[in-house]
C-alpha cells in the first residue's frame, strides 16, 4: 500500500493526463492502468468554447485523487498561486510542485522548488515536489516536511529511463517519505527497475499517452510496477562475476 | 462594462454584475472552473454576491491534461 500524507492507495502508478490522442482512449487507458492518482495542469479556460470536452467531466472523479501540478511556474510564487487556484476547486488538497528552471531540459529549479514546497506546506497542502535526482535536495525537501519526493528518472517526456540509478538508490535509502519516480520513464522495464530499486511509486504520462497503443501500454506499466515491487519485496540475488550451477553436482558420475 | 478576462479585453452586457452572472453569460456555470479577480481567488460559495467592476482583471481557469 502506498501512503501519501493521510491517503492510502493500492496502486503505485500515478498517471498523467496530458497528450492522449482522445478522451475515449484516455479513459480506457486510465482504467487499464489501475491508477488512483491522476495529475492535471491548471490553465486558462476558453470561455468562448463552453462545449469543449474536458476529461475531468468524463470520469467519476470520486474514484480518483486529483494531483494538480504547478507546471508553467518558473518561481515559487507562481507555483503557490497555481496551487491555490487548484485547491479552490474544492476537488483536491494535494499538489505536485513543478517549477521549471530550464526550457530546453525542463529540469526543475531546485531553489524555487524548495521555496514553493515550504510555502505550500505552511498553507496546509499535501506537497509532492518534482525534483532532480539530487540526493541532498531530496533530504532538504524531506526536512521541510513534504509528503513525498518525486525525483525525475530523466528529462520530462524523454523516455530515456533512469539515467542515474545510483542517485535514485541513495535517495530511496535515506528517504523517510515515499519516493515516487517522476518523469523520463520510457517503457515498462524502466518502471519495473524504478520499483526494483525500492521506489514507492512511479508517475508517468508520455510513455503511456504517446505509445502506439496507450491502453495496452497502461496495462503494461501497471504490471511492470507490480512486478518490480514484488521483486523488491522478494529481494533480488546479488550480482556475481562467475557462474554457480543451478543443478546439483551430486550424482553427476552417470555422465 | 469592460473587463480583462483571461488576458483579453471583453465588453460585458450591463446586466452582468456578479461572478455567478458572468459564468452564466458564458455558459460555463456548470463547469469545473476557478475564478480569480485582480489576483484574489473567489470561492464558489460567494459567486452570487461577488461583484465585478469595470476594469477588473478576471482569470477563469480549469484543469486540463498534464503530467
Amino acid at each position: 500500500m502506498l501512503q501519501i500524507g493521510p491517503y492510502t492507495f493500492q496502486s503505485r502508478l500515478l498517471l498523467g493526463t496530458g497528450k492522449f490522442p482522445n478522451i475515449d482512449i484516455q479513459k480506457e487507458a486510465v482504467e487499464a492502468s489501475g491508477a488512483e492518482i491522476l495529475t492535471f495542469a491548471v490553465r486558462r479556460m476558453n470561455i468562448f468554447a463552453p462545449d469543449q470536452p474536458n476529461f475531468l467531466e468524463k470520469i467519476d472523479i470520486t474514484k480518483y485523487k486529483l494531483l494538480p501540478n504547478t507546471a508553467g511556474a518558473k518561481t515559487a510564487e507562481e507555483a503557490v498561486r497555481i496551487a491555490r487556484l487548484a485547491k479552490a476547486s474544492g476537488l483536491c488538497d494535494m499538489v505536485k510542485v513543478e517549477v521549471i528552471g530550464c526550457d530546453q531540459t525542463l529540469l526543475p529549479d531546485p531553489i524555487e522548488t524548495l521555496k514553493a514546497t515550504e510555502m505550500l506546506l505552511e498553507e496546509g497542502f499535501i506537497v509532492l515536489p518534482y525534483t532532480s535526482d539530487d540526493v541532498v535536495l531530496a533530504k532538504r525537501l524531506q526536512q521541510l516536511g513534504c509528503h513525498a519526493i518525486m525525483p525525475g528518472a530523466s528529462p520530462i517526456g524523454s523516455g530515456q529511463g533512469i539515467m542515474n540509478p545510483l542517485n535514485i538508490q541513495f535517495i530511496i535509502e535515506q528517504a523517510t517519505v515515499p519516493v515516487i519516480i517522476d518523469a523520463g520513464i520510457g517503457g515498462p522495464a524502466d518502471a519495473a527497475l524504478a520499483m526494483e530499486l525500492g521506489a514507492d511509486g512511479v508517475l508517468l504520462n508520455t510513455a503511456v499517452a504517446s505509445a502506439k497503443d496507450p491502453v495496452k501500454m497502461a496495462k503494461a506499466m501497471k504490471l511492470a510496477i507490480e512486478a518490480g515491487r514484488l521483486g523488491y519485496e522478494a529481494g533480488r540475488i546479488p550480482k556475481k562475476k562467475y557462474a554457480t550451477a543451478s543443478s546439483p553436482s551430486e550424482g553427476m558420475s552417470i555422465v | 462594462m469592460r473587463c480583462i478576462i483571461n488576458g483579453e479585453m471583453i465588453d460585458l452586457p450591463a446586466h452582468i454584475r456578479t461572478v455567478a452572472q458572468l459564468l452564466q453569460h458564458f455558459r460555463i456555470h456548470e463547469k469545473i472552473a476557478i475564478v480569480e479577480i485582480n489576483a484574489n481567488i473567489i470561492m464558489k460559495e460567494t459567486y452570487e454576491h461577488t461583484a465585478i467592476a469595470d476594469g477588473d482583471r478576471i482569470e477563469i481557469v480549469h484543469f486540463v491534461g498534464g503530467g
